[in-house]
């Protein structure tokens, strides 16, 4: 064990202590500016407006993305907004509306075939969201070289890629949530009439919202985590190959 | 000639591929010395190692054996972030397919490599116009890479390479992908700016064109250096070649 850690130990001390003796870059003039953390940058505002203006340029492509998002957080935004109205209405205490409930199947707590197609489709969309990125990656591999080339870092495009992904997820979790909650509460009413509405804890709803954008927004980022590491640690090289 | 600072130092490179299960040796020993401001082009068949030596030298891959210093810095010492920094302000690239990026206008594909140096964005602005004055691009400013020709699409990849005032220029066969006479003018250009601005170019090219254009004339077979020629020389070598 020793034997294991002592090499570490040691690389570490040499390492900062060449950080302090080469303060500088090895080509910079003695009299140019030795602080190296203002050298190479991209400012998070301009980053922003590279990944808008990639999103914007490849519109139809990331709606596709953005689509099955949609599809998915709204299913699961149905599945708890749709739990929201039954348990609104069965602790409503109407012996009515229990009973009608109960036709229908409700279990309070949701059942548990419910809840498994909801992560199966939640699963889906996450696959669906890496290989769309994966692809998007790909497409943009001599994009990315370019870019090294120029002098980005690997953070700068794994910043782009995961700013990205968030402005999809922000955009498909809003749209999916608000959707899923518009068809539960409508199919709610075409069930139960005008109660499924008027009992509808509002509390819960709001939860169940705000529950289904953040599970949203955490696939998109989850799904894009993977490609854009390929793309971060792809070598500038790649952008000199000639083929398409 | 003979104080001339050399900016470039490549002593004994070797470069091994893995094909396969073969090993294919693409550099077999290369020595060389690029002094600064010379127009140096490395001109070889496809698949004599041109391009290898020539990523080499622009710290794009590194060698099996042997060492490439750039300003007596030998960069496979540097760190991720001191080879970005290299390629942000010391190494200006032109490719052979011009590597524009698309999403970007022309001024902000020439502003990139700025932004990423820290310069202010007004700033980037003022000399981006300016470089694109340079290459006779100024009304185009705010046109995207589709909208432009090939020739001007690598008239804005020469000013983006000059963005942040580099001491070297490495162009890949820059006037692979142009007809003959945008490629000429884009030689002339290049030529220019050598002059003018005493910045090194280092071009890898099949095109004769280009020979006139040199300082000196490295030539590349099966990966040896076989000849070197000053541009004196070169002139009666032309003729043979046309006569031949």
């Amino acid at each position: 064990m020793v034997h294991g850690v002592e090499p570490w130990v040691e690389d570490t001390f040499l390492s900062t202590e060449q950080d302090m003796s080469k303060n500088r870059i090895p080509f910079q003039n003695q009299d140019e500016q030795p602080d190296i953390a203002a050298q190479v940058v991209l400012p998070f505002k301009k980053s922003f407006e590279i990944s808008l203006k990639s999103l914007k340029s490849r519109f139809l492509r990331n709606m596709v993305t953005v689509t099955s998002l949609i599809l998915a957080v709204s299913f699961l935004a149905y599945v708890l907004v749709g739990a929201d109205i039954s348990s609104g209405l069965y602790h409503s205490g109407d012996l009515d509306l229990i009973k009608a409930l109960e036709k229908t199947g409700y279990e309070p707590g949701g059942s548990a075939k419910e809840r498994w197609i909801v992560i199966l489709s939640l699963l889906v969309c996450t696959v669906g969201i890496i290989n769309a990125q994966l692809m998007a990656v790909t497409e943009r591999f001599r994009e990315i070289g370019t870019m090294k080339c120029l002098g980005a870092l690997d953070s700068f495009v794994l910043r782009l890629f995961l700013l990205e992904a968030s402005m999809q997820g922000t955009t498909g979790a809003l749209l999916g949530s608000i959707f899923g909650a518009i068809i539960a509460i409508l199919v709610g009413m075409l069930r139960f009439g005008l109660d499924a509405v008027t009992m509808l804890p509002l509390n819960e709803v709001g939860m169940s919202l705000f529950y289904s954008i953040g599970v949203g927004f955490g696939l998109s980022l989850l799904g894009v985590l993977y490609p854009a590491f390929i793309a971060a640690r792809m070598r500038p090289i790649e952008a000199m190959r000639t083929e398409e | 000639m003979a104080d001339q600072h050399t900016i470039v130092r490549v002593t004994g490179v070797k470069r091994n591929f893995k094909l396969g299960s073969t090993d294919v040796q693409a550099l077999k020993g290369v020595d060389l010395e690029i002094f600064a401001g010379e127009y140096l082009s490395i001109m070889g068949p496809s698949g004599s190692g041109k391009s290898t030596l020539f990523n080499m030298i622009g710290g794009l891959d590194k060698p099996t054996e042997g060492k490439v210093y750039i300003d007596e810095v030998d960069i496979a010492q540097l760190d991720a972030f001191e080879l970005a920094w290299l390629r942000n302000r010391k190494i200006g690239y032109i490719f052979q397919t011009f590597n524009l990026i698309q999403v970007m206008t022309a001024l902000e594909n020439i502003t990139l490599p700025m932004i990423f140096a820290g310069v202010h964005n007004d700033a980037a602005v003022a000399k981006g116009i300016e470089l694109l004055d340079l290459v006779g691009l100024h009304k185009r400013y705010n046109h995207k890479p589709q909208e432009l020709s090939g020739g001007q699409q690598q008239r804005v990849a020469i000013a983006r390479a000059l963005a942040n005032d580099p001491a070297i220029i490495l162009a890949d066969e820059p006037t692979g992908n142009l007809d003959l006479s945008t490629g000429e003018e884009i030689i002339k250009l290049m030529n220019d700016l050598s002059k003018e601005r005493g910045v090194t170019i280092i071009t890898a090219t099949h095109d004769y064109k280009m020979l006139n254009a040199s300082d000196r004339v490295v030539w590349i077979e099966d990966g040896l250096i076989k000849k070197i020629e000053h541009r004196d020389q070169l002139n009666i070598d032309v003729g043979c070649i046309s006569m031949a």
